[in-house]
């Protein structure tokens, strides 16, 4: 390759060709090695920023995810803690799929998980105590579900009659929505430090009961649930097609008889209100507490998520507890260790670029001259 | 199906609308209860404390964020100096940083005690409820919380809180203030009339409250004619908006501002406009080598010093301790060259008296409410939920500040201070 005599074939040194096909165990390797690299990368960075070993550093990310049986019980609660973040991030990057698998570039995630949270907690407030429980919660999930699918249906509508930016669209309603909450609290709050606290703290109203004595699991099966539904509402249904014949070629779809408003529409609506439906969980069945920050950025998070999963919602599973191991281990093994949070994120950003970096040379080949492998 | 659906919506658009205008309907509801004052509600009895060996003792503490806040800069500061003096090494300690308000506060707090924590103690007010739930979880284990307001009323002998009597801090950089205030007056600056100072504060929430007005005190007992006007940010930290509100305070006439909010905004705003600043918990001389003045600020030290000797030697944590100026818990940094000649001495003697009694911050005959003297006032001392006021302030002749609860509770706008209209 360093052969500089071969100058008479006028071929690049390197060139790349798109793959057809990847069998899945030369992808796994290729993730494989993407992952080793980054390994050895952050630790190269870990000994040099901080002179921490960065062996232990890992292992104490593990510690951080898995966590330890607690001293005077005995029972370990902090994977499930883990997998409720798993859980919540995976059913936000479920939500998002049918939008951008029809290239409808719904960043709008954010606001509308927002928007239930919204009406979530003013149910709480408002109708805590004066109905049975049951009923609230449910009364919670519909409000919640219609609330998360109007927000995003708005810039549907815009964008299937009036052919209107719906990345902007989007992105401004996540603002709206944080405006929303904190004009909300304002309102609300009687202490003046605008924050509501816990809500209904003393009487439990609007609360997710707890399975198995544990709390989260409610919103863990949820998850389960409508993961396994969107596997099969993208694959299976004649809607899941139309989105997909939508997302290839507009025109296609309208000459096979597809009505492309509609499926937008509808698609964004979904998307919505699930939206919607996870900003139920976060409040009836995490936080019981609201404040504008409360998604903390999933929204958007999850649309990466959704993305390397190749809008696949079983690979998403893997993707989606990638993500929350690195994140929830390296903030607590930076905590460990005394060293800036802001190290955890780097470490987090160096595995991630990789694993995406990987991608290319999954749907490209790397084709080095052929003429300097045969001069030698 | 599709107009049912259409009219759904609608209502639900209707419906979450509403919950923004009709707040005046819930309130009057639940009155019917009988409100109890302070001194009527059963007090937490704390726990005798079974004394651990200085080298078994182990100390978890939780922070919001990390040192680059300065509010959790000088909790972890003041960690660091306390285990030091009573000679605790640093592998007895651990410290959790950037800890939300959340679930996550109280997982933090069984993990400090599966990794043999004996007390724990955590640094913001939202940790509150986290830190209650893992204190009945964890009866043997001391959960210390500063800044909460339930230790007192909340009967778990395990759980205790902190706050300090950060508004004679207030009153004495107030004076500081007022001096400053009374030398650019006769200099001929500006007419005496004229003298107005601004304060960015955060929330219009007691804490607050209590902060600006004991400040507007201070200067007041030195400067007589001094107004004040607020204006909040609704952040604890936003360098932008506090920056913003400094300046638009300085626009509307403020001679001099102070502010309880935690970044660097208003000082560099101060310093831009040649305006005199006095500052809260961090020394802002830097910021405003020719603006900044003083600055107060609660020390930790005393209390953190507290609790570990009592893990040591076997005593108790006060179910709910205000740490006092005597004891430097409240501390004032050095007066800067800008301060007004004779500061330090007017400060020496406010503070001499203040420690003996023969002064006190919130005596009724300087203040007037709606022009009238305040006789009577109910403050919200005990914390239920329900921010109903319970607990009669007012007594032979002060606001009894910090004395019936340790986290502030004066929320009244006095006459001279003018709040933007909510």
């Amino acid at each position: 390759m360093t052969n500089a005599k071969t100058k008479q074939v006028h071929e690049p040194l390197i060139h790349i060709t798109k793959r057809d096909d990847c069998s899945f165990a030369k992808s796994a390797i290729v993730h494989l090695i993407g992952v080793v690299i980054a390994l050895v990368f952050s630790s190269l960075l870990i000994i040099a920023v901080t002179g921490q070993n960065p062996i232990s550093l890992f292992k104490s990310m593990f510690e951080g995810v898995f966590g330890t049986p607690i001293a005077n019980s005995g029972i370990n609660k902090k994977y499930v803690e883990s997998l409720h973040i798993v859980a919540i991030l995976l059913c936000i990057s479920l939500a998002v799929t049918p939008s951008f698998k029809m290239k409808f570039w719904n960043i709008g995630a954010e606001g509308q998980v927002l928007m239930g949270c919204l009406v979530s907690a003013y149910c709480m407030i408002e109708f805590g105590g004066e109905m049975n429980n049951t009923l609230l919660l449910i009364v919670m999930v519909v409000a919640s579900v219609i609330m998360g699918a109007i927000w995003a249906i708005i810039p549907a509508i815009c964008k299937a009659y009036w052919n209107t930016n719906e990345t902007l669209f989007t992105l401004m309603m996540n603002y709206v929505a944080m405006t929303l909450v904190s004009y909300f609290i304002m309102v609300k709050d009687k202490s003046g430090r605008s924050d509501l606290g816990i809500i209904n703290e003393r009487t439990g109203y609007g609360y997710l009961p707890d399975l198995f004595e544990r709390n989260y699991i409610f919103n863990i099966l949820i998850v389960a649930f409508v993961t396994i539904l969107m596997f099969i509402y993208l694959k299976y249904s004649k809607q899941g097609y139309e989105i997909s014949v939508v997302g290839e070629s507009q025109n296609t779809a309208r000459y096979i008889g597809v009505n492309v408003k509609k499926v937008i529409i509808r698609t964004v609506a979904i998307s919505g209100a699930i939206c919607g439906l996870v900003g139920f969980m976060i409040i009836a069945g995490d936080k019981h507490s609201i404040k504008d920050s409360i998604v903390g950025g999933q929204g958007f998070t999850a649309i990466m998520v959704s993305w390397m999963a190749g809008f696949n919602p079983i690979v998403m599973i893997p993707v989606s507890m990638l993500i929350v191991f690195l994140s929830v281990g390296s903030k607590f093994a930076t905590s460990a260790f005394k060293l800036d949070n802001s190290i955890g994120d780097i470490l987090t950003a160096i595995v991630i670029f990789s694993i995406i970096a990987c991608e290319f040379f999954i749907r490209y080949k790397v084709n080095f001259r052929k003429s300097a492998k045969g001069d030698k | 199906m599709k107009k049912l659906l259409a009219m759904l919506l609608c209502l639900c658009m209707v419906f979450v609308f509403a919950a923004c205008g009709d707040n005046s309907t819930t309130d009057t509801d639940k009155d019917d209860a009988k409100v109890l004052s302070i001194d009527d509600v059963e007090i937490t009895v704390a726990d005798k404390i079974d004394a651990v060996k200085k080298e078994d003792l182990k100390v978890g503490f939780i922070f919001l964020h990390d040192q680059n806040s300065t509010y959790d800069k000088n909790f972890i500061d003041a960690a660091n100096a306390a285990c030091e003096a009573l000679g605790i090494k640093d592998d007895q300690v651990i410290m959790k940083t950037g800890i939300p308000e959340g679930e996550e506060c109280y997982t933090t707090a069984k993990e400090l005690v599966n990794a043999g924590c004996q007390v724990i103690f955590a640094d913001s007010f939202g940790h509150e409820p986290y830190m209650i739930k893992a204190a009945k979880e964890f009866p043997k284990v001391q959960f210390c919380h500063a800044t909460g307001v339930r230790g007192k009323t909340e009967c778990l002998g395990n759980y205790h809180t902190a706050f300090a009597e950060i508004y004679k801090g207030r009153y004495l950089a107030g004076i500081a203030a007022g001096m400053k205030l009374n030398e650019m007056i006769n200099k001929g600056d500006f007419k005496a009339e004229e003298a107005k100072m601004g304060y960015v504060g955060a929330f219009p929430y007691a804490e607050v409250i209590s902060g600006y007005t004991s400040f507007y005190l201070g200067a007041k007992s030195v400067c007589p004619t001094v107004t004040m006007e607020v204006q909040y940010t609704q952040s604890w930290f936003d360098i932008e908006k506090e920056n913003t509100a400094a300046k638009a305070l300085i626009a509307n006439g403020c001679k001099l501002i102070s502010q309880h909010a935690d970044s660097s905004g208003a000082p560099s705003a101060c310093e831009d406009a040649k305006v005199p600043n006095v500052a809260y918990n961090v020394d802002t001389s830097n910021i405003g080598p020719n603006t900044a003045i003083i600055s107060s600020k609660i020390s930790w030290v005393p209390y953190m010093t507290m609790m570990i000797k009592a893990m040591l030697d076997g005593t108790t944590i006060p179910a709910d301790y205000c740490a006092t100026l005597e004891e430097d818990a409240v501390l004032l940094t050095a007066l800067t060259k800008n301060a007004a000649e004779g500061t330090q001495k007017a400060i020496d003697d406010a503070k001499a008296k203040l420690i003996d009694g023969s002064l006190k911050v919130f005596d009724t005959k300087t203040f007037t409410v709606g022009g009238k003297e305040l006789t009577t006032y109910l403050a919200d001392v005990v914390d239920m939920g329900d921010f109903v006021p319970d607990t009669e302030a007012i007594v032979d002749g002060r606001f009894i500040e910090s004395e019936k609860r340790s986290a502030p509770y004066f929320n009244v706008i006095i006459d001279g201070i003018t709040v933007p209209q909510s």
